[in-house]
Parts: structure tokens; C-alpha cells; sequence
């Protein structure tokens, strides 16, 4: 047990200190510095943003900023939808997909989430998109979406010290250029060497050892780089169907921590960003540090609940095991809840295990980590929602030192209320509760597997079938795109229709709501005059403001979902007893 | 302002604060009485609709009213129909209950406005004016038919009838109906401030011709009533942007309760093939209609929903306890926000009356000529420090033989700084600030005597403003004019400074006089040899930088700065073009009251920061209350922490503890929590403290009790 | 007009962006693992003596007699089929999947006490990862302490010496990474690859 605890703390260590590194990077990036790659990048950006036609890099506003996001990644839903709807007739497609294997409500499914960096998918990679809509197709979205998500992120930064936003365009491109690609080549390259495949062969058949009359069919494809911009983006839609469980995308201990460690770097380092565009590193550490401290709480929780396994079982088995149902050996316990709650905490939404067999505590961690959106977060979109929630804390507590509330020297209003409570309060229990209800009233709708005397269309009965249908729609809301596999949610499934037409919803107003009203709250802010600081104004870099921030987030979060935990992960808990 | 600043009868009030307020003479009984009625009239569907969460609450009393008269209203319920009628009875009542307790709250708080306007109104009687019109003649009317511009008589011993400014006459007027303060007030034309009467007070003595300057209904004592009445009461940003957050935290729990019973519904299915029919009966009935509006009524923030308005009508209150009227609730929270205090340095800082202290001749001249020429030349001073240069020079033997008529009076004004007197013989005799009476004698041909500049910067070091004397083109001497430092007031500005907030000393006096009384008041900076126009500099200054700046001013030539500034308080003694500038006039027209306005405004921000902090922290209680105990039969009784006896017990309890924790708190609304002047972090630790930590913990005990009290088993 | 020209950013960037990372980047790096990486490029196969493929070092195979060393329960049978009868198309794309199961629910139960039975009427110490599935459904290892189990079942199914089969597993063994990342697992199909080269006494 001792030895898991430290490979989870190594690991946690690793990117607690990668990140200030890559944050200082990505600010001297954003704010136009020089950094080591201009040789090569300023001629290359130089062509993009010709080609672009934003060459004079025109400044945007709030409302043009939202609308440069929606445009761009519209034009990238229809550039990809007309690859993934055509992809019988494109090259590359070794395993002869059919223009059946995706019907139109899977692909459309795909395209949303994959462009909402998502990436939930209700379809398994293997059978369902040829290697050129994964790699040209769905290879774009990993791109496109996580850039955005930094562009967002950066935007948001600047408004909040009272800087223009800057140019959706340009920032999305050096989010690629300077950061992704950058990443992508070198990671790539160590995922090759550490073992998976990057061909465009198709599968290998080859007879079993044991009954050669039986043949297995080795998946492969070109992995090793859409792996790390999967993580390192928070993508997380696998190449194949069970994601980074899967050896070819997670061969060993090395590209897990690897995996690990790039899916959360980006958005660890983006509060480090914020530090030092801020010019206020020391509140970057204190809010970093309140994350850490809850992310090591909710990491202890998963490790503990996945450690001791579930009771019925340890009786069966004569001894307390860990739960090793939906996990691989050379991942056990530790390594599985590390990443589920990594996963989970980031939006990432890829598994290096089965989230739907994990234990009841470590199920609850993960929506919790979803509800919330902070233990870092979606790429930028998490570090912006951060500061969103620490807005919402300023204003919550802020009356109470006597003045009107103030963040970084500028009054929180009406205007930043609405557009906080909305992002924070409002848009997850519109898209989560509402759908799940309805849902959970019609039950036949979403029909999948038969089990008699249970409820059909969710797999697991009960309380956990509770969950399954309130995970599914958190993750969509949330963006995080990992879910419980036993769902009806892909085709064949009769129920499959619901839940690809009824997500796509979900994910659209997850996105793009919150980063409307984000970019809207930043634009605001950086038009507000600053005041000094005094001794009067309530300072948010202290340890003290660090503590009731975490408090308003934690309350905040399990206020609106109290119910469903209860009578979902916390009911099937004390049912496993 | 000018070293000689134009003269106002300022009284400065003695002994602790506390003992000047000026509580109404109101009958709180009745007040009581009358908010118990209001209570009940404010349950009116369209009054209550203004506020969203108690609106909710609301339409929640009516709906389980309905389901108590027909549990079954809104499908099966597999549950004893009489214990349904006793849950869903008692729920109705006590939400109606949290109803009147909201309405209660808000009803005081204005009761007590209003008990302060009702004392202001009587004050307003109808008068008969005696109107000047045009030839001369004076004509009866009633007092409502002055317009703005009518000229009127006022006689000894009646009231003056509308606001207006003296233009002939000297009378003294009792003002005490406004201010409080018994000790009539002495007016007269053209002095600027001691001119501007307020209608409703009265004349005690002579007799008065005025100019009035408001039209009916308009006047300063009408625009007060409607201020304390709470009549024109519009939320202040602060205010509005709470609302906002608190009608989202509604929606949100709307929401998450409705959808608890298809989630219910969806688990009971289950239960109901795991174990049994009557679990799943049980918790469907956990989810009925009632208990929703239950969990829903507990969630929503009613606690603060219910006590905002009473918070911004009490803080307007305790400012018109403090003798300050406020034009507007946002002038009272923009107090609160002040980093930047401008004050005068005379009657402010110091008592407004600075005494002559001693003269120090130049060589040749005797003790003797120089009180003479002293005395000469404040003749026609009547500012305190005029009165008291005579006072000096007579006890030196100063005092001069002289027909005041044969002699001309020079006023002061601020840009030639300098007063004096022209006596019949062509001498002409100044003193003023020693810059400007090294010009006058300069001008005539004088010299400027070598003793001048150590005796001015003797009597600087020691705080004291120096004046010079002069006869024609002779400089004869200095008078040291003494400041005194009101006591108190270093600690006062300490108190600011850990608040955060920087004051600043404006004064006429030069550099190094400014310098040592900034030191021992004990001021941030200071402004010397500053004019008018340096107030608004100041301001407009501190303003690029973000900063809101708070001044006092009585002034006409005040007048522009205290609009500028974020908060302007002008004395009620002030200028009517003052009163009109500034947002709040302070009735005792005591400059330093603005220290006590910051605090006040800053409870009004705690007070309401506090109460919705411990709202939104008391969820957490009742949650663990309702919903284990509600669906203990899905398994989750463990969560059950408090130990409640049953879903009922707890219900109730938890719905009496959201409806008594209102009144309980009303004391606290209308009084303000407990403000202490340190910094924003001690005051955060301190009240997160109180009013976080406690908000949670608070009413897990208070709904055990309850829930051991309650008759249900 | 203001949207056209915003609308034609946003076609021009996201046609120069899907060049660059979706058409440069995975071809580029499909060109580097061919020329520096190919056995992992290509799926890490395994070949016999004969130059034959016998499967990835990656992935698990399905081993159930006793004559082998198991491996775990998969439920997609490790991404096999009988060829002749592919209605799913298994072998065409391969596939992977997990159970799904919820430890709440009773068929997880179920399922584990068939296991447990069968291992131990076979002789075997149920470990966890023997009765619970995996995640990949093509888990290559199984834990040690489940290789050990199943050293003498397996040595008595071939009629060799247990020392012989247990050195083997310390021979297939795949550590942590640094010895610090990951848990140790023994490849099942070189194990078995392995037992079968073993010289029959």
C-alpha cells in the first residue's frame, strides 16, 4: 500500500514542479516575449496569420472574441463533419468502415463533443472512424479545441488585469505553434519509443497460442501521436475504445505518469500564467495551492475507497483486496485512482481504467471533481473558471470587511454577478439535473440491456444507475468526456439516439455559454478603472482568502448536487457495505 | 481655505459622541404594533412579488395549504392521509410564518424611518407667510403657495415658512426641530453661511426678509421625509448586485428540487424489487409535493431575502440617528468604499476658533502701539479670531477711541488674503497672512523688517499661524494665532489608516504651520496654502487613480468640490448651494462626523455581507437534516448525523429554525454587526469566523433542539 | 462587412491549422516511427522461431486451460474470434471493453463466485485480478502472486518441475518503471510463450 501512496505522491510532486515552468512559458509566450523557439516560429506564424488574413492582429472586444470562438469552431465542425460523414470514400482506412459503421447522430455526437474538447464518446474508436478521420479529422478538434481553450483562458487573464483581450486568432494559433505542437513532437516521439504504434497499417490477425483456431485481431493505427495531444490538450478521446486503459495507448508505468503529468501541466501552469501576467505570483501559489490541497484530499478518498476494494468480494476472495474489476494489472489501485481522479478533475475524460466499475467513493470524487471544474480544470477553461469562482468568493465574503468588492482593484457589480453565478451556479443544473430527470422519468427512452426486474436502458441497476445517467450528462456538462461505459449510448443501442441528440445540447451550452460569459466577464473587468490597494481592501493573496475561496467552492459544488450524491454514489456505498 | 476663513457659528458639540444622538421621541411600542399590521398588508401578492425569494416562499405557503386540504392533489401519495394533513398543515403554517417574520423585519425598519419623519412632519405645519410682492406690500398666504423667488416676512416668534436665504435683517432662529440642538442660531444677510434658513424652524427674535429658494414640496425638510421614509428608497448597486446573486441561488435550488422526485421516483422503482414496496412507498411519500416546498424553502436564502430591505432602510437610519441626512442609500455605501478623506484643517482638525495668542512687535515697535494697531485693524472682524485679537489687544491696552463710522471695514477675501480697516485719515491698517502683507507694503514702498521671518517661523513651529499687522507701509508685528488640535483625533485618524484609508488636511496656513499641525493631528499629508480650486484638484486627482474621496464643506465656494467628491457632506450651517451639492448634510454640523459616517457605512456593507454568508452556510445544516431522513429508506439514514427522530420531526424542525432564525436576527439587521475599525483581513478572519464557520454550525444544534422538542416521534 | 471578414478568419486559420496539425503532424510522425521506432510503430509483435506472428507483447491473449497460465477474464475474450464464424466483425477492426459492471451490482458478485469456485476447485488461491476483469479486456499480466498461484497447477498439467515454471515468471516479469511507477505484472503470453519453449522432461 506504502508503495502506491508514493508513486502517487512522486507523481504529484513532478507536475507541482513542472508547472510553474510551463506557466512562466505560456505568459512569456502570451505577452509577446521572446522565447527560444522565435527563430523558427516567428517566419511560421508570420505565413499563418497571412494565410489567416489576420496578419495586422486587429484587437477584439468581448462580444467579437465570442464570436471569432463560434465561427472558428464551427468551421472546424463542418471541415471535420465532411470528413468523418465521407469517410468511406477517403484514403487511409485499412479496416474497410463502411458508411454505416457512424450513422449521422454518432458523428454529429462526435463532432460536438470533439470540438467542445470533450471528447466523450459514444462509439469505440476501433470499429466506428477509419485512421484518417481519427488522425486528419478528429486530429484537428484535439487541436482546434484545447487551443481555444487556452485562447479563452489567456483572454481572460488579460481582462482581468486590465488588459485588452487581444485577437481570438492569433492566440489560437501560438496556442498551437508555440505550446501544443511543440509538446506534441517531442512527447510523441517518447510515446514511440515507449511503445505504441504509429502506422497506417490495419490490424493484425493472428491465430491465439493457445487455440489456434481462434485468431486475434491486433488493433492498430497511428497512436503514439494523437496519445499525447489527447492528454496534453485534455482531450481525451481514445483512439481506441477503452482509452488509455487500452496497452497500446498506455503500454506501461512510464507513459501513464507521462499521461498524467501532460494532461494536467497545461492547466496547473495556467494559474502560474495567470501569477506572472498578474504580476502576482505569490496569489498564483496560494489559489494553486488550495487546488493541490483538495486534489490531494480527493486523491486519498479514490485511493483508499479503490484499496480496500468492495466488501462482498473481500469475502469471497478471503481477504481485503483492492477492486481490480475494470482495472489493469500494471496500473493496481494507485495508479487507477491517481488518474480517475486526474481525469476527472481536469476534463480530460480519458481512463486508464473502467470508471463505471470503480468503488462508490471514488465514482462520487469524480463527479465532484466534474461539478466543479477547478481541481485544474479544463484547459484554460479551468484556470478562467478558477478565477470565476474566486470572483464569486470575493463577492460572497468581500461585503464583509466593508467595502464594495473588489478583485485585483476592480468592483465586483452587477454585471460580474450575473456573469459568475451564472457560469458557476446556473448552467450545470440546468444541463445536468434537468436532462437527468428527464431521463431518469423516461426510462424506456433510453433502453439499452435488458435486466430483469431493473430498470432498462442503464445498465447497472439502482443507485449506480443513478449515477450513470447523472455522470453521463455531468461529464457532457462539464466537458469532460469520460463516462460510465455501461450507458446504452451508442449505436446499435436503441437508446443511443437520446442520449447523442440530448448531449449534444448538454456539451454546446457546457461550452459556450460559460466561455460567453467569461470572455464578457473579462471584457467588463478591463474596462473598469482600478483602485489601489489598501489595508481596507480585502486581499485575495493570503492564505487566509485561499481558505474561504476553497470553502465557497466546496459548498457551492455540493449544495446544487447534494441529492443525487446522495441517493447515487453515497447510497450505493452504504449499499456495498 | 484661507487662514481667515469666513466666520460660522460652529458648534462644536462637547462630550461623547453617543450623547448627541438624536433619537426620535417616538413610541416604540407603536412602532411595534404598526409592523405587526404591515406585516400582514405586505403579504399582498404584488409587494411580495418584489422580492424573488420570499416570493418563492409565498407561492410555496399557498401550495401546501392546497395539498393539506387534498394530500393526494398532485397524485397518489402511499401514506396515511391524516399524518399527510398534520405534516402538510404544519408546513403551511409555519412557512406563512417565515412570511409574516420577513415582512416583521422590513416593517420595523421602516417603522422607524418612519417615526423620524413623522417628527420631522409635525415640524411642517401649514404657516401663513407674509408674502413681499412686488410694490411693497405684503400679502397672507398659505406657506404651500411660496414659489422659489417669493420674498417674505418673517416676525419675531413665528416660523419661517419655506427654505430660503436672509436677505435684510439679523434675527436668531431656533433650529432645534431639525438639529437637535437647542442653542439658537444667530442669521443674517450676505455672510454666506449664517444667510440660509430652513422652513419649519423658527424665529425667536427680531425679524427676517427672505428669499425663498425652494419650491413647495421641494424643500429640505420634505426631501428628508421622504429619505427616512424610505419612500424614495432605490437599491444601491451593492444591493441590486446581491439580489442578482441570491434570485440565481433560488433558481438553482428551483431547480435541484425539482428535480428530486423523478430521481426518486426513478430509486423507489428499485427499492421496491430490492426490498420491498412499502421502502419505495416510503420514499416516494419523501418526495411528495410538501416536503419539496420544504427543502426548497430551507435551501433558498430566505435568511438574508427576508432582511435585506431592512438592512439598507436601517442603515439609512442609524445615519439619521447620527443627525446626517443622506440623499441616497448609495451615499451611505459609497462611506463604506472612501480611501481618501479631504478635510478642512479648520474646524475639522482643529477648533474652529483660533485665539490670539501673542503679539511679537518688530524692533522700535512697543508692546503697547502694536495691540493698538492689532485692535485697529480687527475692528470689523467678528470671525473669533478678530474678536479675539481685540480681546488680546485690549488686555495689552490696545483699545483705541474710534467712531467705527468715520472708518471703513476691508473684507477678507481669498485672494488677497488679508482684512483690515481704512481709517478716516487715508491710513490704511491690515493684517493677514504674512506673504500677502509683505506684498501690501511693498507695494506702498516699505521695507520689510529683518524680525519678520524668525517671528513667522517661530510662531509656525509651534503650529500656529502667524499673522502680520500693518499701518500703511510699516510693518509693526506678528500675531501668533493659536490652533488647537481637537483631542482625539490622532487615534481616530490611526483607526482610518488601519481601515485603509488616507486622510488628507487641506489649510490656508503655509508649509511648516500645515506641517506641525498635520503632525500632531496626525493626518497622511496635507495640503498647505491651498485654495478653493486645490479641493477640487485634490479630488479630481485622487479620483484618476481609482480612489473615493470623501469631504466635508460648507462653503459656497464649496460647493463645486463636494460634487465632485464620492461623498460630500456638507454642514447643515453650510450655504444652501452647498446642501444642494452634497449628498448628505450633517445637522450638527460637525466636520468630523465623516469618520463616523465611514463606519457606518461599512456596517451596512458587513452587516449584509455577514447575513448572507450565514444563509447560504446554514444549507449545509439542512441538508443533512431533510434529506436523510426523508429518503432513510434508499439507505443513506447513516448520514442522519444529527440523530433526528424522523423525516417529519425533521422537516419541521428544520423549516422552524429557517422561520425563527429571521426575527432572531432582526436586532442584528437593524443595528449593524459589530464594526471594528481594523484591516479588511482581520475583519474577514473575524466575521468568516462568526458568520461562516458559526452559519454552519449554528443550526445543526439549533435544529437538534428543535427536533428534541417537537412532539412527533 | 464586418461578418464576412470575421467569418473568413475563421475559415482561412482553421484550413491552415487542419494542415498543419492534422495532416503535417501524425504523417510526420508516422515517417519518424517508421524509420526510428518500428517494432513499438508497428504493435510491438511477437514472432516465433519461425518468423511467424504469434501476437503483440502488449497485449494479452486468452489462456484458460490448465495447461497455461491464465490470464484474466476479458470481456471481449482479448479481441478474438473464430474466423469462420466473424459475424461482429471482431477481426476485421479488433475491438476492446470492459464489463462495466458496478460493485453494486449483484451480477459482478455472481460472476466472481463462479470464479472463485472454478479457481479453487483448480487448485488456485483466488487473487483479485484473476476474478475481477480488466479494463483493456486485453490485458497482458496478471500480478505475481497470481502467476504464483498458478505454478503448480500448471507444472502438474505438464509434468514439470514447479522451480522450473516458477523461474520463468521472474524471467517474463514487468517491473515498475524505475522501480517506482506502475505495479510489476508477468506478461502471460511470453510467460506461456515461454513454457511452451521449455524442453518437455
Amino acid at each position: 500500500m506504502l508503495q502506491g501512496w508514493i508513486q502517487i505522491a512522486i507523481t504529484i510532486t513532478l507536475f507541482v514542479a513542472i508547472s510553474p515552468l510551463f506557466g512562466g512559458y505560456m505568459a512569456r509566450v502570451f505577452q509577446g516575449q521572446r522565447t527560444l523557439l522565435d527563430p523558427v516560429l516567428n517566419p511560421l506564424e508570420g505565413v499563418i496569420f497571412t494565410l489567416s488574413g489576420v496578419r495586422d492582429r486587429p484587437e477584439m472586444n468581448g462580444w467579437q472574441y465570442t464570436r471569432a470562438v463560434l465561427y472558428s469552431n464551427i468551421a472546424a465542425c463542418i471541415l471535420v463533419g465532411l470528413i468523418l460523414f465521407n469517410q468511406a470514400l477517403l484514403p487511409f482506412n485499412p479496416t474497410h468502415l463502411n458508411s454505416s459503421a457512424a450513422t449521422w447522430d454518432t458523428i454529429l455526437h462526435t463532432l460536438v463533443s470533439f470540438v467542445t474538447n470533450t471528447d466523450q464518446q459514444h462509439y469505440s474508436g476501433e470499429s466506428t472512424y477509419t485512421y484518417f478521420s481519427q488522425f486528419a479529422g478528429l486530429g484537428l478538434m484535439f487541436f482546434i479545441s484545447c487551443a481555444t481553450g487556452i485562447a479563452v483562458a489567456i483572454a481572460f487573464i488579460r481582462g482581468l488585469t486590465g488588459r485588452p483581450l487581444g485577437n481570438f486568432y492569433v492566440d489560437l494559433t501560438q496556442a498551437i505553434t508555440r505550446i501544443l505542437l511543440p509538446m506534441s513532437l517531442v512527447g510523441g516521439v517518447v510515446m514511440l519509443a515507449a511503445g505504441m504504434p504509429e502506422t497506417l497499417a490495419g490490424p493484425v490477425v493472428v491465430p491465439t497460442l493457445e487455440n489456434p483456431h481462434i485468431s486475434q485481431a491486433i488493433a492498430l493505427g497511428p497512436v503514439a501521436h494523437f496519445e499525447i495531444i489527447k492528454e496534453l490538450g485534455q482531450n481525451g478521446g481514445g483512439f481506441f475504445g477503452v482509452n488509455s486503459a487500452h496497452p497500446f495507448e498506455n503500454p506501461n508505468g512510464f507513459t501513464n505518469l507521462l499521461e498524467i503529468v501532460s494532461m494536467v501541466s497545461i492547466s496547473a501552469g495556467l494559474i502560474h500564467t495567470y501569477g506572472a501576467m498578474a504580476n502576482n505570483p505569490k496569489q498564483a501559489w496560494y489559489i494553486f495551492n488550495m487546488v493541490l490541497i483538495i486534489y490531494i484530499a480527493f486523491v486519498v478518498v479514490a485511493g483508499i475507497n479503490e484499496y480496500n476494494g468492495i466488501p462482498g468480494i473481500n469475502q469471497l476472495l478471503g481477504s481485503s483486496q483492492p477492486n481490480l474489476e475494470g482495472k489493469e494489472v500494471r496500473f493496481g489501485w494507485a495508479q487507477s485512482a491517481l488518474f480517475l481522479t486526474t481525469t476527472t478533475g481536469t476534463m480530460c475524460g480519458a481512463a486508464n481504467s473502467a470508471h463505471d466499475s470503480v468503488m462508490p467513493g471514488s465514482l462520487f470524487i469524480a463527479l465532484f471533481n466534474m461539478f466543479l471544474q477547478i481541481l485544474w480544470g479544463g484547459e484554460g477553461t479551468g484556470t478562467a473558471y478558477l478565477f470565476a469562482y474566486v470572483i464569486l468568493a470575493v463577492f460572497a465574503t468581500g461585503l464583509m470587511v466593508g467595502r464594495t468588492p473588489e478583485f485585483l482593484g476592480r468592483k465586483i457589480e452587477q454585471r460580474e454577478v450575473v456573469l459568475a453565478s451564472l457560469l458557476l451556479l446556473l448552467v450545470h443544473p440546468i444541463v445536468i439535473l434537468i436532462p437527468g430527470a428527464i431521463t431518469l422519468s423516461f426510462p424506456e427512452v433510453a433502453a439499452n440491456v435488458t435486466v430483469p426486474g431493473f430498470y432498462n436502458g442503464i445498465f447497472n441497476p439502482g443507485f449506480h444507475g443513478l449515477s450513470e445517467v447523472i455522470y453521463e450528462y455531468t461529464s457532457a456538462a462539464a466537458n469532460n468526456g469520460s463516462g460510465l461505459a455501461g450507458l446504452g449510448n451508442s449505436e446499435p443501442a436503441p437508446s443511443a439516439l437520446w442520449w447523442n441528440l440530448s448531449c449534444c445540447v448538454v456539451l454546446a451550452i457546457g461550452r459556450y455559454v460559460p466561455i460567453m460569459a467569461l470572455l464578457l466577464l473579462a471584457d467588463g473587468m478591463s474596462r473598469k478603472q482600478s483602485v489601489p490597494m489598501t489595508s481596507g481592501t480585502l486581499r485575495t493573496d493570503t492564505k487566509l482568502f485561499a481558505g474561504v475561496a476553497a470553502g465557497v467552492i466546496l459548498i457551492v459544488g455540493a449544495l446544487t448536487f447534494f441529492p443525487v450524491l446522495a441517493l447515487g454514489p453515497v447510497a450505493e456505498a452504504f449499499a456495498v457495505l | 481655505m484661507s487662514n481667515s476663513s469666513p466666520s460660522r457659528p460652529l458648534h462644536v458639540p462637547q462630550g461623547p459622541r453617543e450623547s448627541r444622538r438624536h433619537t426620535p421621541k417616538t413610541n416604540f411600542k407603536g412602532i411595534y404594533r404598526r409592523a405587526l399590521g404591515q406585516s400582514f398588508v405586505k403579504l399582498d401578492p404584488r409587494i411580495t412579488v418584489r422580492n424573488p425569494v420570499m416570493f418563492v416562499v409565498w407561492v410555496g405557503t399557498i401550495v401546501t395549504f392546497l395539498v393539506t386540504v387534498n394530500p393526494n392533489l398532485f397524485g397518489d401519495i402511499q401514506a396515511d392521509p391524516t399524518e399527510q394533513r398534520v405534516l402538510n398543515g404544519s408546513i403551511t403554517v409555519i412557512l406563512f410564518f417565515t412570511l409574516l417574520f420577513a415582512n416583521f423585519a422590513e416593517a420595523v425598519a421602516e417603522g422607524r424611518g418612519k417615526a423620524q419623519a413623522d417628527s420631522l412632519r409635525a415640524t411642517r405645519s401649514d404657516t401663513i407667510a407674509h408674502k413681499v410682492l412686488a410694490d411693497g406690500t405684503i400679502e397672507e398666504v398659505n406657506s404651500t403657495q411660496l414659489r422659489r423667488g417669493d420674498q417674505v416676512q418673517v416676525l419675531a416668534g413665528s416660523m419661517i415658512p419655506a427654505d430660503g436665504e436672509v436677505i435684510q435683517g439679523i434675527g436668531s432662529v431656533d433650529e432645534s426641530a431639525i438639529t437637535g440642538e437647542s442653542a439658537p442660531v444667530l442669521k443674517q444677510p450676505g455672510t454666506d453661511i449664517a444667510s440660509s434658513v430652513t422652513g419649519g424652524t423658527k424665529l425667536l427674535s427680531d425679524e427676517l426678509l427672505i428669499r425663498v429658494t425652494s419650491d413647495p414640496g421641494q424643500g429640505f425638510i420634505d426631501r428628508m421625509i421622504a429619505l427616512v421614509e424610505g419612500a424614495k428608497r432605490t437599491k444601491t448597486p451593492n444591493e441590486i448586485a446581491l439580489t442578482v446573486l441570491l434570485a440565481v441561488l433560488t433558481q438553482v435550488f428551483l431547480i435541484v428540487v425539482a428535480t428530486v422526485p423523478a430521481i426518486a421516483q426513478f430509486i423507489a422503482n428499485f427499492i421496491s424489487t430490492l426490498f420491498s414496496q412499502a421502502a419505495a412507498n416510503n420514499l416516494q411519500a419523501g418526495a411528495s409535493v410538501a416536503v419539496m416546498i420544504s427543502l426548497l424553502v430551507a435551501l433558498i436564502p430566505t435568511t438574508i431575502g427576508g432582511l435585506l430591505s431592512a438592512i439598507g432602510i436601517a442603515g439609512m437610519d442609524r445615519v439619521a440617528q447620527f443627525n446626517v441626512i443622506a440623499t441616497s442609500g448609495r451615499a451611505v455605501e459609497a462611506c463604506g468604499d472612501v480611501n481618501t478623506m479631504i478635510l478642512d484643517k479648520t474646524g475639522t482638525i482643529t477648533f474652529g476658533n483660533r485665539l490670539a495668542d501673542e503679539f511679537i512687535p518688530v524692533t522700535d515697535v512697543s508692546s503697547q502701539t502694536l495691540a493698538q494697531v492689532c485692535w485697529l485693524a480687527s475692528v470689523f472682524d467678528d470671525t473669533p479670531e478678530g474678536r479675539s485679537i481685540r480681546a488680546l489687544a485690549e488686555k495689552l491696552g490696545g483699545a483705541v477711541d474710534l467712531d467705527l463710522a468715520t472708518a471703513e471695514g476691508i473684507e477678507f477675501s481669498a485672494r488677497t488674503r488679508m482684512s483690515g480697516t481704512n481709517l478716516a485719515n487715508g491710513q490704511e491698517i491690515r493684517k493677514g497672512s504674512v506673504e500677502a502683507i509683505k506684498g501690501f507694503v511693498r507695494s506702498r514702498g516699505g521695507q520689510v523688517p529683518d524680525q519678520i521671518d524668525p517671528a513667522y517661523e517661530r510662531v509656525s513651529r509651534l503650529g500656529g499661524t502667524p499673522l502680520a499687522v500693518c499701518r500703511d507701509k510699516d510693518i509693526y508685528g506678528i500675531i501668533y494665532l493659536k490652533d488647537i488640535v481637537k483631542p482625539g483625533l490622532r487615534e481616530r485618524f490611526d483607526q482610518l489608516r488601519r481601515m485603509g484609508i488616507r486622510t488628507i488636511m487641506l489649510t490656508g496656513d503655509n508649509r511648516i504651520t500645515a506641517s506641525v499641525i498635520a503632525q500632531e493631528a496626525g493626518v497622511d499629508d496635507f495640503i498647505a496654502e491651498a485654495t478653493p480650486e486645490d479641493k477640487i484638484s485634490v479630488i479630481r486627482s485622487e479620483q484618476s487613480q481609482g480612489k473615493l474621496v470623501a469631504m466635508t464643506g460648507d462653503g459656497t465656494n464649496d460647493a463645486p468640490a463636494l460634487a465632485q467628491a464620492n461623498v460630500g457632506v456638507a454642514m447643515n450651517s453650510g450655504t444652501q448651494a452647498a446642501k444642494e451639492a452634497a449628498n448628505m448634510v450633517d445637522l450638527d454640523s460637525d466636520p468630523t462626523k465623516l469618520i463616523d459616517l465611514v463606519a457606518i457605512g461599512k456596517q451596512l456593507l458587513i452587516t449584509r455581507g455577514a447575513l448572507t454568508t450565514f444563509s447560504i452556510a446554514n444549507d449545509v445544516a439542512k441538508y443533512f437534516a431533510i434529506i436523510p431522513t426523508i429518503f432513510a429508506a434508499a439507505g443513506i439514514g447513516a448520514l442522519n448525523i444529527m440523530g433526528l427522530k424522523s423525516a417529519e420531526s425533521a422537516i419541521i424542525a428544520a423549516l422552524i429554525y429557517n422561520a425563527l432564525v429571521i426575527p432572531a436576527l432582526i436586532p442584528l439587521a437593524l443595528r449593524g454587526v459589530q464594526f471594528r475599525p481594523v484591516s479588511a483581513n482581520q475583519l474577514l478572519q473575524r466575521n468568516i469566523l462568526i458568520y461562516g464557520v458559526g452559519g454552519v454550525v449554528a443550526p445543526f444544534i439549533a435544529i437538534k433542539a428543535i427536533d428534541l422538542i417537537l412532539p412527533f416521534s | 462587412m464586418q461578418i464576412t471578414r470575421e467569418i473568413g478568419w475563421a475559415i482561412r486559420s482553421t484550413l491552415v491549422l487542419w494542415v498543419i496539425t492534422a495532416l503535417i503532424y501524425p504523417l510526420v510522425m508516422v515517417g519518424i516511427g517508421q524509420v526510428a521506432f518500428p517494432y513499438q510503430a508497428n504493435g510491438s509483435l511477437l514472432k516465433n522461431a519461425q518468423g511467424q506472428v504469434v501476437g503483440s507483447a502488449l497485449i494479452g491473449q486468452p489462456f484458460t486451460s490448465d495447461r497455461y497460465f491464465n490470464s484474466r477474464p476479458s470481456a471481449v475474450s482479448y479481441s478474438t474470434a473464430d474466423p469462420a464464424h466473424d459475424t461482429a466483425g471482431v477481426l476485421q477492426t479488433g475491438e476492446s471493453g470492459s464489463s462495466n459492471l458496478a460493485p453494486s451490482n449483484p451480477a459482478l458478485k455472481q460472476r466472481i463466485q463462479a470464479s472463485v469456485k472454478q479457481l479453487q476447485q483448480a487448485g488456485v488461491q483466488p487473487t483479485a485480478d484473476l476474478v475481477y476483469s480488466s479494463a483493456s479486456g486485453l490485458d497482458p499480466h496478471i500480478t505475481p502472486a497470481a502467476a504464483q498461484a498458478q505454478v503448480a497447477r500448471v507444472a502438474k498439467a505438464r509434468g514439470l518441475d514447479p522451480q522450473a515454471v516458477a523461474g520463468l515468471i521472474d524471467q517474463n516479469l514487468d517491473r515498475r518503471w524505475l522501480g517506482l511507477f506502475g505495479e510489476p505484472g508477468v506478461n502471460v503470453l511470453k510467460l506461456n510463450l515461454a513454457l511452451d519453449a521449455l524442453p518437455h522432461p
